[in-house]
């Protein structure tokens, strides 16, 4: 379909260039907001390939949740200083050079197996059972195929929750 | 994409555009003087005797994360909740358990007096 071409391409586009701006920016706050442009665009790939519940977590995790989590912990470090040196370092040309073959070997392999890399069709939904939309199959899926990694990731939040305190707590009545 | 998300994506198009054509439109007309004056806090304001980024209490980070760590479980809620009719009673224990796992998290994160905003 023509649009969903367009659209992809227009979602791409924002993508690499927030990225960009995100890792440039001398303004770590600035940084923060570009990675919101990029993750807004990641949200749209996944709803083009009608994953509509991911492009909802996306939205209300990565950047509800952890962009303002990010904010927060650029608030908690003093970047003056840092802010106003140079970002570069003299290892350069070493990290050029490194980059470029990196992105050489990876093109190469990507061009050796692109035929691999076909998008497929997103699955039809009436495909399974009486389950209609993504949010429904994941649903499914998730109550029944996953349901031992879906009770971990409670004990993983569980253990996320009291890292957090304890390390945030770590001087007794100290205020 | 699927079909209903296209006045999504033409409400999300405009509400982009707003912005970016007032700003500009403003640009535009409005008369370019710009002075020191206009710099300072005005009547209302007092001025700042420090850094704008200064250090802030561990207590914001803390509630930060507490707040991701919930919304993942509010997330996980919603494909049970869509689904609620067909997993019945076995769905229902399931989302007990993950519920009890954390919700003893929060109750030991309460009697830390970690939420106690002093």
């Amino acid at each position: 379909m023509q649009l969903d071409s367009i659209l992809f391409y227009l979602f791409a586009v924002q993508i690499l260039f927030s990225a960009l701006m995100t890792i440039t920016r001398r303004n770590v706050v600035y940084s923060a907001v570009w990675l919101i442009s990029t993750l807004v665009g990641v949200a749209g790939i996944y709803l083009l390939q009608g994953a509509e519940f991911l492009a909802g977590v996306q939205i209300i995790l990565y950047i509800g949740g952890i962009t303002v989590l990010f904010l927060f912990v650029i608030m908690l470090v003093p970047v003056s200083e840092e802010s106003k040196q140079r970002r570069f370092s003299s290892q350069l040309w070493i990290v050029l050079i490194v980059a470029v073959l990196l992105t050489g070997e990876l093109g190469y392999f990507l061009w050796q197996g692109a035929d691999s890399f076909q998008m497929g069709e997103p699955t039809p939904p009436a495909e399974i059972g009486t389950v209609t939309t993504n949010s429904e199959q994941i649903g499914q899926v998730l109550f029944s195929e996953y349901l031992l990694p879906f009770e971990l990731a409670s004990i993983l939040l569980l253990v996320a929750m009291i890292g957090a305190v304890v390390m945030a707590k770590a001087r007794p009545g100290a205020e | 994409m699927p079909r209903g998300y296209i006045p999504i994506l033409i409400f999300l198009v405009l509400a982009f555009a707003f912005p970016v054509v007032t700003i500009l439109v403003a640009k535009l007309v409005r008369p370019s003087a710009p002075g020191k004056t206009k710099l300072e806090a005005y009547e209302c304001g007092i001025p700042s005797d420090a850094d704008t980024r200064g250090r802030y209490s561990i207590r914001f980070y803390l509630v930060a994360i507490l707040f991701v760590v919930f919304d993942v479980e509010t997330i996980f809620l919603i494909p049970w909740a869509i689904q609620y009719n067909v997993l019945g009673l076995f769905g229902l224990i399931e989302m007990l358990v993950f519920l009890a796992i954390l919700i003893v998290g929060y109750i030991w994160i309460f009697r830390q007096g970690a939420l106690k905003w002093v």
